[in-house]
């Protein structure tokens, strides 16, 4: 295991800015594996965590496969992290929007210009990724629907769902969008949670690379479980929204089949606990995604199904 | 005349409260009367719009008689994050000018931006009012993505704004407001002026004329209107008419010269100082000869932050043919 500076500057009164990589074995840049680019990722860090000790096992043991080399990058943005804010420290904006970045831009550009140029060397790009709502997502790998993405090389990963996504405007700054733009395969990886650690999809993350560099021929490795994929476009998903406001009180869990006409939540009134809204699945499916904030606006996607 | 205030969208948030957008409408004249729409507030921070939309209704009330069209001001298009000096959309974390056109079908933001499209969708003309950012000062300007600058650029001119930037297209900016309603045929100009979190009130007044003399344009005001200035008018499509200073390094940064001045290469626009060592890292000079349009006004600098930018001189020297 190799740790290098992938980029860093001088903090005024803060520690430098620094953004470290872990490297496994040598040779062709096979595999790019990267967590949080914001600073409320802790559970994409922690997967890196601990694909990083796995992987630190593996190469001692001598089982990377000579030639291939695997890095991971576990945060792309420390000082959002330890400040406890989502987004870049001084001007709030998203590195997740900089890419393919600027070497002479402003400051997260720059981030994301030195970040990319060391990823978009490799074959395989994996972004262990997060949603933009609070809730929960059942394991998936996304590929952004370009034409040209390669669905069989997304069931090496071994996890339930394969999600096929169409890019919307805002895609084309991301890491995954310039990843495929520069010839990358590119992955995002969804464990189910983001601001609290969830050991149990941590480790399907870890086995989900584990399984895709083995299938790879990167490492020799026994076999983890191994799911085989169903494909889903993302606009195949079935959204149940709030019709009111007000508190959420959620019976479903993420990952649960459910019938249609099932009662899957209940909307309150905050104040007479009133039920405003009786929260009815209305297919019969998988739940893909569940909100987790106990407050609810009204047209919040409570719930997201796959049929 | 008939004036009304009035709700474009309104529902009720989780506790207590009701979520709405107002809109103060100006009335009068006949039939095929044409209407001006005064949008402000998407970012929340930026407040320079207010005093403009306080102006353009007081002057309207001070001489009725004179409208023959109508005049809709909408001063708060973000309220949750003017009420929280957020410039997104609080508690969505959410840029609110990169999720339109919006759906009418989706989460509260995406309804939200579809009702206001369908709000401002047929208008004659749209003008949405930003003040920069809490980090920089703007010289009054428009800015015109390059896609609709043969049917806004004529239009831009009478608006009494020192600068028109007519800029490249990038598919991030479709998400915009403008881009939206430009791209559905309502032709709608971005004006950037004066700084964040503040009110520069001579920016707001020169802004108020420019409404004047559009809406007289428009046929939609018949009362005197004042001298109006000729814009500069970058056509920087290409990205070269502007040269942009960022920082070489953190620290805080000094300004040694105002808005609007116009500099000569190697001059001193501002100092980045390290107040832990007394020490100067960086002084900043003007890479080429031009007008700095923009400057920095939030001291602390990281590393590449925007400390100004350069008008390059020979869009000034274009501009005197
Ligand atoms: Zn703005």
């Amino acid at each position: 295991m190799k740790k290098s500076e992938i980029y860093s500057f001088k903090g005024l009164y803060r520690d430098d800015f620094k953004v470290t990589g872990y490297e496994f074995g040598e040779g062709n840049k096979t595999v790019c594996i990267v967590g949080s680019l914001r600073g409320n990722e802790y559970q994409q860090i922690y997967v890196c965590s601990r694909l990083i000790e796995k992987l630190k096992e593996i190469e001692e043991a001598g089982m990377i496969k000579k030639g291939k080399s695997i890095m991971v990058i576990p945060c792309a943005n420390p000082y959002s992290v330890n400040i406890k804010k989502r987004f870049w420290s001084i001007d709030n904006t998203d590195i997740n929007r900089m890419f393919p970045g600027y070497d002479l831009g402003e400051t997260t550009q720059r981030i994301a210009d030195g970040i990319f140029k060391v990823v978009k060397e490799y074959k395989y790009g994996i972004q262990f990724a997060s949603f933009y709502m609070p809730g929960h997502f059942i394991p998936q790998v996304r590929m952004m629907k370009t034409g040209n993405e390669n669905v069989d090389l997304a069931r090496k990963f071994g996890l339930p769902y394969i999600v096929l996504h169409k890019p919307r405007p805002f895609d084309t700054t991301t890491l995954n969008y310039n990843w495929q733009i520069w010839d990358t395969e590119a992955f995002s990886i969804y464990t189910s949670s983001t601001e609290k650690i969830d050991k149990k999809s941590a480790n399907l993350g870890v086995n989900a690379v584990l399984n895709f560099l083995e299938r790879e021929g990167v490492i020799e490795y026994k076999s983890v479980p191994f799911f085989p994929s169903k494909v889903v476009e993302s606009d195949k998903f079935i959204t149940i929204r709030s019709s009111n406001a007000g508190f959420l009180d959620s019976i479903a869990k993420v990952g649960a089949e459910v019938h249609k006409g099932q009662i899957i939540a209940y909307i309150t009134d905050p104040y007479t606990a009133q039920v405003l809204q009786t929260v009815k699945a209305d297919h019969d499916g998988v739940i893909a995604f569940a909100y987790d904030s106990p407050l609810a606006y009204k047209n919040t996607a409570l719930f997201k199904i796959i049929p | 005349m008939i004036e009304t205030i009035s709700d474009i969208v309104r529902f009720p948030l989780p506790v207590g409260e009701d979520f709405f957008i107002k809109r103060h409408r100006f009335e009068a004249g006949d039939k095929n009367k044409k209407r001006i729409c005064i949008v402000t507030g998407i970012h929340g921070d930026e407040l320079e719009g207010q005093f403009v939309c306080y102006e353009v209704a007081r002057k309207i009330k001070k001489a009725a008689g004179k409208l023959s069209g109508i005049v809709d001001i909408y001063p708060a298009m973000n309220p949750f994050g003017i009420d929280s000096i957020t410039r997104g959309i609080p508690a969505f974390d959410l840029d609110m000018n990169r999720i339109f056109p919006g759906n009418t079908d989706g989460d509260m933001n995406e309804y939200l931006a579809s009702e206001i499209i369908k709000e401002l969708t047929g208008a004659d003309l749209v003008l949405d009012i930003h003040a920069s950012n809490i980090f920089l000062t703007e010289v009054p300007q428009i800015r015109i993505n390059e896609v609709s600058a043969n049917e806004l650029v004529p239009l831009a001119q009478k608006s009494n704004m020192d600068l028109v930037w007519i800029h490249g297209n990038s598919t991030v900016l479709e998400s915009t407001m403008a881009y939206s309603l430009n791209s559905r045929g309502t032709k709608t100009l971005v004006v950037e002026m004066g700084v964040g979190m503040r009110i520069t009130k001579e920016y707001g007044e020169q802004l108020t004329s420019g409404i004047f003399s559009l809406m007289s344009e428009l046929e939609i005001w018949q009362g005197d209107v004042d001298n109006i200035k000729s814009p500069i008018i970058a056509h920087d499509s290409d990205g070269t008419d502007v040269c942009f200073l960022n920082a070489s390094c953190t620290g805080v940064y000094i300004k040694e010269k105002e808005y609007g001045a116009l500099v000569q290469k190697g001059d001193l626009v501002g100092r980045i100082i390290s107040p832990l060592s007394g020490d100067v890292l960086e002084d900043v000079r003007a890479p080429e000869d031009g007008l700095l349009f923009t400057v920095r006004e939030y001291p602390i600098v990281d590393e590449g932050s925007l400390m100004g930018r350069i008008l390059r001189k020979k869009v000034l020297l274009e501009n005197k043919k």
